[in-house]
Order: C-alpha cells, then sequence, then structure tokens
C-alpha cells in the first residue's frame, strides 16, 4: 500500500536528513567522498596491474633489484605513515573543536607530506640523471607512473590541506570545514594504504 | 608560443571540410545572432547555463546528444557515400586521410557524445523525480559534468576545423595510436576529448549512486525503486566501476605520446596488447552503460501504455544486476584472435553467453507484461515493439560472435558492425527516442506530435534493416571494417542498398526535426498540453508533479510503500492532496562555477593537443583557483518561501481541475501532522 | 558468400558451428517475434474482449520457465562453444597423414612478407601451397597490429610485434583465395591483401623453383626497402633472405620478452651504462 498524502509536517519532521540542508549535507557529502575514492581505487588497480605486466619488461636496462634502495624508501614510508597519525590527531582536535590544535596537527601533516614529496622528487630526480628515466624501459615506465600518480595525489592532497588550514585559520571550525576535513582525512589514509600497497609491490617484492 | 598550431593546421585545401566550417560558423553566427536580437542572454545564462537544477541539465544533455546525433549520423552518411562509390579501382570522394578520420569521429562521437549525454540527460530528468527528491545529491557538482562533457565536445568538433582528428578507429589500439604511427594531433584530440567527457561521466556515475541511495522519499525502499530507475542505478555502478580504467588508460596513453614513456609501444618493453585488454575492460562495461537504462525506458513506457504494473519488477532488478556484473567479466571476447588460448578463450566465451540468460529474462518480463494488458499503440509503444523485434535478432547475433569459433572468421568484418548497430540502435536509440518521447512532455507541459512520432519510428525501423542487414551479409563475404574502398565487385549491390537504408534513417532523424517543429507550433493546442503532470495515466511519481515540475519537484515530499506509488495513489484518491500548510523548502543557488571550469578546462585541453605548455598551465592553474574560489564561498543555497510555494501550488491545482484529475469542488483536504 | 562456401577444412567446421549455434538460438528467437507481434495484437487497447489484470506483475510459474528456457538453450550452446573452442583452436595442429608446409608470415605497412623456412624462398603479397597438406603459419608483425586472414580457409589471428602467434590451416581443394588484413592498421589498410592459392603438390613445386630463379633476394638491404610504408603493394619475389629473419623481426623489439636480468653493479660502472642506454633508446624513440 503506497500514499501519496503527505504533511507538512513530516517535511520538517523525522526525516531530517532527507529534506532540509540535503544539499551538501555534511554526512551525504562524505558518502559520496567515498564513492569516489572507491573510483580512484579502481584507477590505482588498473595502474598497478599495468605494473605488474610490465615489471620484468626491463628492456636490456635495469630491474627494481638494481635500483631501489630500500632505506632510504622506508625514510619515505616512516613520513607518510607518520603524517596519518598526525592527520589522526587534528581529526580528534577537531572533535574536541579546538582551532589551534587542529591547525598545529595539520601543520604538522603538511610538513611531513611534503618531506614525503621531497624525498619522492630526490629519487627521481636521482634515477633520471643516472639514465634510468621513464623512456629507459616499460618497467621504469610503469614504476614511475605508478609512483607518480601516487606522489600526484599526495601533492593534491598538501594543496587542499594547505587550503584548509587557511580556511580555518579564517572561518574557524564551521560545519562544512569540518565536513571537507573529514573528507580529506579519508583522502590522506587512503593514500596511505595505497602508498602501503607501493611499498609492497614495488619495493619489497622488487628488491627481495 | 602557439606551440605547434599554426595557420597550416587549418584544412582550407579541404572543400568538404571548409563547406562544412561554413555551415556551422553561419549557423551559429544565426544563433548568436537571434539570442542577441530576442535579448535572451541574460535569460540563457541564468535560467539555463548556470542551472543546477536537475531537470534543465538534463534538457541540455538531450540537446547536446542530439546535435551530436545529427554530426555522427552526417560521419555514417559520408562513409556509407564513399563505400557506395569507390568501387571497381575508383578512389571515391575521400582520400584515405580523411575518411579515416571520419570512422573514428563517427564511433567516438556516437558512443561518447550522442549515447552517453542521451542517457545521462534521461537520467537526470527523470530519476531526482522518479525517487521523489528535489534534486541529485550534489547539485554543482551535476552542473560541472555537464560542462565537462560540453569541454569534450567543443573539442572534437575543433578538430574539424583545426587540425585533425584520430586515424586510429575508435579503439585507438597502439602502437597505431602511439607518437611513432599517429605524429598528428588527430590522436591528442581524441585522448583530451575523451578523458575531459570521462571525467563528467565519473562524477555524474558517483553523484547519480549517491542520490539514489541519500535521497529517496520517505518510505521508498530500494526494490521499490522504479525501473528506469534501477537499471539507471546499474548503469551508474558499472560507471564507478569502469570508467576510471579508462581515464588511467588514456593517462598511460598520454604519458606514451607526451613524456616517451614506453607502456603501450612496440620498443623497449612497452605492451600494446595491454592496451586493449584495458580499453575493453572499459569498453564492454560502456555499452552495458547505454543499453541498461535504455531497457528501463521500455519497461517504463510497456507498464504505462499496457496500463498494467511491470511484470517481475524484482527480477528485472536482479536481472540487470546480473547483466551489470557479468559485463566485467567478459571483455575478452573482443580479442578471441589475439591467441589467448582455448581454455581461456572457451572461459569468456561462456561468460558472455551467461549474459543472454538475464537478458532474454527481461524480454520475456516485457512480453508477459504485454500478456493481459490495454496496449494503446503510441509512438513510444512502437519504438518498444520494434526494439524486442530488433533485439531479439541483435542478441543472436551477439552470442554467435561470442562462439570463438564463429568469431575467428567473424571478428572484424561488417558482421561485427551489424551486430553492434543492431544492438545499439535497435537498443540504446530505440530506447533513448522512446524515453524522450516519454518525458518530453513531463520536461515542457505539452506532448510531441503523434504522426511524425510514427513516422520518423518507421522511417528508423525499415532503414535500420535495410541499411544493416546487408552488412551481415557483406561479414560473412569477407568484407572487413574500416575499408575505404569496396575491393570486391560482388559487395558493390549490398553496399547499395546500405546506403539506401541510411537514406530511410535520414529521413526518419528528418521526420524527428518535423516532429519538433509541429509540436512547438501547436504546444498550446488543447489535446497537446499536459501542464497538469500525468498525460499517459503513468504509473511513478515523476507524474505526480506538474509538467514542468516546479524547480522544487515536489511541494511536499511523497510518502511512498511500494512500487508503483503513484496508481495505488490514484487508486485510492489520495494523489494530488495538499497539505495544510507548506513549510519552505531548501534549494541549491545557480552558479557559474560549472561553465568557467569547463571553459577553462577546454583552453587546458586544446593548448595540451597543440603543445601550448604556457596556455596549457593557465588553464589548469585557472580551473583550480575557480573551484577554490567556489568551495570558500560555501553556498549553502537558499529557502524558498511559503509564499512562493503556495502560488506555483494554487495555480498547480488550477490546472488538475480543468484536467478533471480532481473534483473542482473539492477542498484541500487537511491531513493530521505525520 | 565466402565463409558460407570455404575451401578449408578449418572453414566448413566453422560454418557448421555457425549454422548449429544460429538455429538453436532461432528456438528462442523465432517464438519471442512472434509473441510480441501476437501478444501486441491481442492485447491492443481497442479489443476490449480480450482479458485485462492490470494488478497481474507476478507468476512463479512463468518466471520458472523464461528463466529456464534460457538456461537451457544456453547450457546447450555453451556444450558446442566449449567442445568447438578446442577442437578450432587455432594453434592446434591439423591431424593429417601429410607432412605440413610451414609459412612464416610478418605483416608491413601495408603489405604481407612471407618466408618458406623449408623451401628458402620469400614473397610480399602472395603464398601459393599445396591443397590437402596441412599449413603452419608463423605470424608477427613489423609495423602495428593487424590480422592474419583467408576468409576462404577460415580462421584469422591478430600479427603482432615481438610476438609469434600460431594458425593451422588447410585447403580442401585447389582454389585462389584472397587474404586480407582484418584489423585497420593505418592509411593503407585497404590495399594491404595477398593471393592465396591452393595448388596440386606438382605445381606448387614448379612455383617454388620459379621463385627459386628469381633475380630479387631479400637480404638487408632489400628489406630495408621493404620497411617503408607503401600502398598496394605490388606481389614480389625473393629467391632467398636473411638467414633467421623471421626470429630477427620478432627480436627487434626483445623488450618485450622478460628483460635480461643485469647484475647489481657499483655506480661508477652505472656510469658506462648510462650512456650505453640513452643511445639505445634514443635509437628506440627514432623508429
Amino acid at each position: 500500500m503506497s500514499n501519496l498524502a503527505t504533511t507538512a509536517g513530516h517535511a520538517h519532521g523525522h526525516d531530517h536528513g532527507h529534506d532540509d540542508h540535503h544539499h551538501d549535507s555534511g554526512e551525504t557529502t562524505v558518502f559520496g567522498f567515498w564513492l569516489y575514492l572507491m573510483t580512484d581505487c579502481i584507477l590505482f588497480a588498473s595502474i598497478f596491474a599495468v605494473y605488474a605486466v610490465l615489471v620484468n619488461n626491463v628492456a636490456g636496462g635495469p630491474s627494481g633489484h638494481d635500483i631501489f634502495e630500500l632505506p632510504y624508501v622506508l625514510g619515505e614510508t616512516a613520513l607518510l605513515l607518520f603524517s596519518s597519525i598526525t592527520y589522526g590527531f587534528a581529526m580528534l582536535a577537531l572533535f574536541k573543536g579546538k582551532k589551534q590544535q587542529v591547525l598545529f596537527w595539520l601543520g604538522m601533516t603538511f610538513l611531513l607530506g611534503a618531506g614525503f614529496i621531497a624525498m619522492e622528487i630526490n629519487e627521481f630526480h636521482l634515477l633520471i640523471s643516472e639514465g634510468y628515466g621513464p623512456s629507459r624501459s616499460g618497467f621504469l615506465s610503469g614504476f614511475f607512473t605508478l609512483v607518480g600518480t601516487h606522489g600526484l595525489h599526495v601533492t593534491s592532497g598538501l594543496i587542499w590541506m594547505a587550503i584548509m588550514m587557511y580556511q580555518v585559520q579564517k572561518n574557524g571550525l564551521t560545519s562544512t570545514n569540518k565536513t571537507r576535513l573529514s573528507c580529506l582525512s579519508l583522502f590522506w589514509h587512503f593514500l596511505d594504504v595505497v602508498w602501503i600497497c607501493v611499498f609492497t609491490v614495488v619495493y619489497l617484492m622488487g628488491t627481495l | 608560443m602557439f606551440g605547434k598550431l599554426s595557420w597550416e593546421a587549418v584544412p582550407f585545401h579541404e572543400p568538404i571540410v571548409m563547406v562544412t566550417i561554413a555551415m556551422i560558423a553561419l549557423g551559429g553566427l544565426a544563433l548568436f545572432a537571434a539570442i542577441t536580437y530576442f535579448k535572451k542572454w541574460t535569460y540563457l545564462w541564468t535560467e539555463w547555463l548556470t542551472s543546477v537544477d536537475h531537470k534543465k541539465i538534463g534538457v541540455m544533455y538531450i540537446i547536446v546528444a542530439m546535435i551530436m546525433l545529427l554530426r555522427g549520423f552526417a560521419d555514417a552518411v559520408m562513409m556509407r557515400t564513399q563505400l557506395a562509390m569507390a568501387t571497381e579501382g575508383s578512389p571515391g570522394y575521400l582520400p584515405p586521410e580523411h575518411y579515416d578520420q571520419i570512422f573514428t569521429a563517427h564511433g567516438v562521437i556516437m558512443i561518447i557524445f550522442m549515447a552517453m549525454p542521451f542517457f545521462t540527460g534521461l537520467m537526470n530528468l527523470a530519476v531526482p523525480l522518479q525517487i521523489g527528491a528535489r534534486d541529485v545529491a550534489y547539485p554543482f557538482l551535476n552542473s560541472l559534468s555537464f560542462w565537462l562533457l560540453v569541454s569534450g565536445v567543443v573539442l572534437v568538433n575543433l578538430s574539424l576545423g583545426v587540425g585533425e582528428f584520430a586515424k586510429t578507429g575508435w579503439v585507438a589500439y597502439p602502437p597505431l595510436s602511439g607518437l611513432q604511427y599517429s605524429p598528428g594531433v588527430g590522436m591528442d584530440y581524441y585522448i583530451w576529448a575523451l578523458q575531459l567527457s570521462g571525467l563528467g561521466t565519473t562524477l555524474t556515475g558517483v553523484n547519480f549512486l549517491a542520490t539514489v541511495l541519500k535521497m529517496r522519499a520517505p518510505g521508498m525502499k530500494l526494490m521499490d525503486m522504479p525501473i528506469f530507475t534501477w537499471t539507471c542505478t546499474w548503469a551508474n555502478v558499472l560507471i564507478v566501476a569502469s570508467f576510471p580504467i579508462l581515464t588511467a588508460t588514456l593517462a598511460l596513453l598520454t604519458l606514451d605520446r607526451y613524456m616517451d614513456f614506453h607502456i603501450f609501444t612496440n620498443e623497449l618493453g612497452g605492451n600494446p596488447m595491454m592496451y586493449v585488454n584495458l580499453f575493453w575492460a572499459w569498453g564492454h562495461p560502456e555499452v552495458y552503460i547505454l543499453i541498461l537504462p535504455a531497457f528501463g525506458i521500455f519497461s517504463e513506457v510497456i507498464s504505462t501504455f499496457t496500463g498494467k504494473r511491470l511484470f517481475g519488477h524484482h527480477s528485472m532488478v536482479y536481472a540487470s544486476g546480473a547483466i551489470s556484473v557479468l559485463g566485467f567479466m567478459v571483455w575478452l571476447h573482443h580479442f578471441f584472435t589475439m591467441g589467448s588460448g582455448a581454455s581461456v578463450n572457451a572461459f569468456f566465451g561462456l561468460a558472455t553467453m551467461l549474459i543472454s540468460i538475464p537478458t532474454g529474462v527481461k524480454l520475456f518480463n516485457w512480453l508477459f507484461t504485454i500478456y493481459q494488458g490495454r496496449l494503446r499503440f503510441t509512438s513510444q509503444v512502437l519504438w518498444t515493439l520494434g526494439f524486442m523485434v530488433t533485439f531479439a535478432i541483435g542478441g543472436m547475433t551477439g552470442v554467435l560472435l561470442a562462439i570463438p569459433g564463429a568469431d575467428f572468421v567473424l571478428h572484424n568484418s561488417l558482421f561485427v558492425i551489424a551486430h553492434f548497430h543492431n544492438v545499439i540502435i535497435g537498443g540504446a536509440v530505440f530506447g533513448y527516442i522512446a524515453g524522450f518521447s516519454f518525458y518530453f512532455p513531463k520536461a515542457f507541459g505539452f506532448k510531441l506530435n503523434e504522426k511524425w512520432g510514427k513516422a520518423a519510428f518507421w522511417f528508423w525501423i525499415v532503414g535500420f534493416f535495410i541499411a544493416f542487414m546487408p552488412l551481415y551479409a557483406l561479414g560473412f563475404m569477407g568484407m572487413t571494417r574500416r575499408l575505404n574502398a569496396s575491393t570486391n565487385p560482388e559487395w558493390v549491390p549490398y553496399l547499395y542498398v546500405a546506403l539506401f537504408g541510411a537514406i530511410l534513417i535520414a529521413c526518419g532523424i528528418a521526420s524527428q526535426l518535423i516532429q519538433l517543429y509541429v509540436s512547438i507550433r501547436d504546444r498550446n493546442k488543447p489535446e497537446n498540453a499536459c501542464e497538469f503532470g500525468d498525460p499517459w495515466n503513468a504509473h511513478t511519481l515523476e507524474w505526480s508533479t506538474s509538467s514542468p515540475p516546479p524547480f522544487y519537484n515536489f511541494a511536499v515530499l511523497p510518502k511512498v510503500d511500494g512500487i508503483d506509488p503513484f496508481t495505488e495513489a490514484k487508486e485510492n484518491g489520495t494523489a494530488y492532496q495538499a497539505p495544510a500548510k507548506y513549510e519552505p523548502i531548501h534549494m541549491p543557488n545557480n552558479t557559474a562555477t560549472g561553465v568557467y571550469m569547463g571553459a577553462l578546462l577546454t583552453v587546458f585541453g586544446f593548448a595540451m593537443i597543440w603543445h601550448i605548455w604556457w596556455l596549457a598551465i593557465a588553464g589548469l592553474v585557472g580551473t583550480v583557483v575557480v573551484f577554490v574560489a567556489h568551495a570558500a564561498r560555501d553556498d549553502q543555497g537558499y529557502m524558498v518561501p511559503v509564499e512562493t510555494i503556495e502560488r506555483i501550488e494554487a495555480e498547480q491545482h488550477k490546472r488538475l481541475v480543468a484536467a478533471k484529475a480532481i473534483p473542482a469542488t473539492r477542498v484541500e483536504t487537511k491531513l493530521e501532522q505525520a | 558468400m565466402t565463409l558460407l562456401d570455404p575451401v578449408g577444412q578449418v572453414g566448413i567446421e566453422e560454418r557448421n558451428l555457425i549454422i548449429t549455434a544460429t538455429l538453436l538460438m532461432l528456438l528462442v528467437v523465432v517464438p519471442v517475434i512472434i509473441m510480441t507481434l501476437v501478444f501486441a495484437w491481442k492485447y491492443r487497447a481497442s479489443n476490449t474482449s480480450a482479458t485485462y489484470t492490470p494488478k497481474w506483475s507476478h507468476s512463479t510459474k512463468i518466471e520458472v520457465v523464461i528463466w529456464t528456457v534460457p538456461i537451457l538453450i544456453i547450457i546447450a550452446l555453451g556444450v558446442i562453444t566449449y567442445k568447438s573452442t578446442h577442437a578450432l583452436d587455432p594453434y592446434r595442429p591439423l591431424e593429417s597423414d601429410v607432412k605440413p608446409i610451414t609459412i612464416e608470415v610478418v605483416a608491413m605497412d601495408w603489405k604481407w612478407m612471407f618466408i618458406y623456412p623449408e623451401q628458402g624462398i620469400a614473397t610480399v603479397n602472395k603464398i601459393v601451397f599445396p591443397a590437402n597438406t596441412p599449413v603452419n603459419f608463423r605470424i608477427t608483425s613489423d609495423t602495428v597490429m593487424n590480422s592474419f586472414f583467408i576468409p576462404g580457409l577460415g580462421g584469422q589471428i591478430y600479427a603482432m610485434a615481438g610476438m609469434t602467434t600460431k594458425l593451422h590451416l588447410i585447403a580442401n581443394r585447389n582454389a585462389e583465395m584472397e587474404g586480407i588484413s582484418a584489423n585497420y592498421s593505418g592509411a593503407g589498410f585497404t590495399g594491404m591483401k595477398f593471393k592465396a592459392i591452393a595448388t596440386s603438390q606438382a605445381d606448387f613445386d614448379a612455383w617454388v623453383s620459379e621463385v627459386k630463379a628469381s633475380p630479387k633476394q631479400l637480404d638487408e638491404a632489400a628489406y630495408a626497402a621493404l620497411s617503408v610504408s607503401s600502398q598496394n603493394n605490388p606481389v614480389e619475389l625473393f629467391s632467398s633472405y636473411t638467414p633467421n629473419l623471421f626470429q630477427k623481426i620478432v627480436d627487434k623489439y626483445e623488450g618485450m620478452t622478460p628483460g635480461k636480468p643485469v647484475k647489481h653493479e657499483k655506480k661508477e660502472v652505472a656510469g658506462n651504462d648510462v650512456a650505453d642506454t640513452s643511445e639505445h633508446s634514443a635509437a628506440g624513440a627514432e623508429e
């Protein structure tokens, strides 16, 4: 039995999420961001698959075993993992409504993330200057694509974070800023998970 | 300064291209002049281009789709003419470098810039209304998706006059599409046009999934969602799962072409066959993205015009789901001839055949919806019946192609061309046209002319069979696709017949244009007007509101308890009841951000195509800045005051009385508050 | 209709498969089409004498039937598919008492080059082979992807750079057939055709000696000349060819095959490697 009869009270009643502020209401936004992350996940999955196909196509050039420096990459990994923890502290501060703490932990996260990117750029620079750029072989193309795509994501995350710090500084912990910081949190942790896969598939499996 | 761009990029020496450009330019100028003369720029800008209203975005999608249908069809006629002329050693009127662009453009345009926006437009128009929502989950994102599509459309059409388009076929397999074999900008137009519009499609998928999951009317369970919404939902699941693969694949090809990577090259360890796999991992789900919503439209049409509930609503939902899931496991059937080995081929062949089970179930469900119904032979029903007959044949040839042993002789032949036109024209396009005339009154408040609609149908279906049945035969005669001349005199009569069929389809398209003209001319005739909202005596919520619906769709969100809620309400006498008192409604503001971002990304794409690096950087940075500025404004929308709602609903009340949908004497029922 | 009247055994089996499968599917398709038209006519709105059940939307009986019928047809088709896919696997050598003949095929822009390793000859855009003798084709490409297809014999397979695909065909009688590329490969694709002639063993032998008498030899210079893009290339006959030509063409794209392991070298040594490899990649880019 369906019933089209509706009541005015209903519109403002228990089904709040369906009506008032249903556009960009925080919950829906975060849900949509989850969906977006799923698409990003598939994008990474495709690139991982490509890397797996190309990993042995070294075309007479170096393999991962020859060029990866595990201790260096472990350093990178540590930076990124710590940045996830500091972002977690930022979120805790957000829930407590402490603006200055949020800004402090976001700043820490930003520094750690920037450190990660700097180390990655340095690694790329070194490889290219040794003649092991992406043009050298299918394997290196796959490597630069996979690691580079992750790096580009982290960089966008950093830009987003910088903008959020400015927004929080200016407008405080508004509900919009809370939602956006939650989305960025998802994004940041997602990139961490992807990096763990990169570290395992590319660096660990490439060197061990 | 301008990268590879120079005056030589404009093909002044090609009369066909120059005449086309001149005609487009004149048409564009006339349109510009008309809008200026009638002082409609402000109206156009504030009411349409910057709108975040899903109904208006839907209409704009469909307009783009129809324009691109004309462009893509012109390509088709040029191809058929070339093949009818280029016989017995004659080169025809199109040199290979032009002909090869035409068939590539035809495929890309028809799939990415005609079928996709047509489906997206219908989905925009109907889905939020069907689930009793006031808009999609993210209205701004919806506008942005549309303008990303427009970016792609602009780039594809720019390639006509500035440079060239790809000469690789719409699949653009490397190494042919790599820098070594396709050094021109044509491939780059392909990449950026698809990349930008593909991003828009991904966002649409996310948006509409969130919409159906989060914004359904109170009481509407997932299984209560109308079948069109369900098929669109499955299509969106496919979009979200498959378009990122396209994005990745195009990005990898871009790296090969722009930065000397070796991912899909022949040399230095690239693997071109990986592209073929990735392309079809997206490409096969893509055809189900096109066909599933069409299935949904046919279901709505059949259940509406038989005056009957859809037979097997639930099994329809499951069948669509099965098609979606299986659609991801069959991509290899596009290249059995790559030499994967018998067991692999057999697996993918069998998986493909499995899809015909749920598809067959759907056909039977439609049949048993007609069974013991009262079928009104409207044009929408003709399209549906035409589809059922045509699609049965197309499905059969599809299963035939799924048998590796048969595919080894039919692969890449005109048989394949006939097959997929059989399912895409006879399935998707018929569905979209049926959906167009079904939902047209909802969008504009008047019906389309039936006489011309039926003429269009007969021209289309007869034209389709005459144009494509010979192609099946030519496939058996060993004629392969993408030939620019016929090398065997036996083929020629069939090619003539096919050209004649294409001309009949042209008559069908002309009938549709006349239909539009006649309908707009006669819009105020009483038999055409249906502003009260329910011209077809239909089942679902979109028909319970006025036509066109008020911008807020529903003054009060409907409460749903089962499928076909509007039919139930009409039978219970609870339809059209107004509440005692309206509440203010929260709505989003229009924004030009989508337009600006689309424009800047078009500039970015164009600059990337022509290697104008400073402009590309400017376009990209501009896009980010515009987006960040939009986000920083943090526009929370506005509340529609009760007075406005009361005024709009009072008008609707008058219309309902005039249409005898509710008795004139009835006083607004006062209902208790829930 | 070439495919419906094939010259080769493989083609005949593929045709029979197509006919069987089509008939099997028509078992569902024809009733569906008839039911569509009959139901639509019978339950037209103007026919008020027909039963009208607006609420009837579910029947377990009917649902069982409409799921079962397609499933049964697909099971039957599936069995046929599974068996035929293995029987008609292009990689499977044909069973015959006659010793097979090998022909190596190279797709080029835009012509086909053929090597007869057993006879020591090479041709362009023409093959001759004895009827009733299995022909083992080994196929690669020195350019973009093509598909090697002689419609009269049945079966096709892609020609891809750096890879060798195989196709096994046989002609049941003497015939002159057209061979084509069935995968679009660029501007000269339409003219990328060759003659495929099945003859008696005696005529084949005569043809081989005729080719052996040809003045042209497919040495490296001749192959380089042949590699230049050309459209509607005429038939060319070569009395000899560079040894191992086919394998050399496949190996040209050696990156496709898993790379040779490079020893972990110290940085100084790697420096030499750099100079070496950059040359290599430059050459690769020019290709």
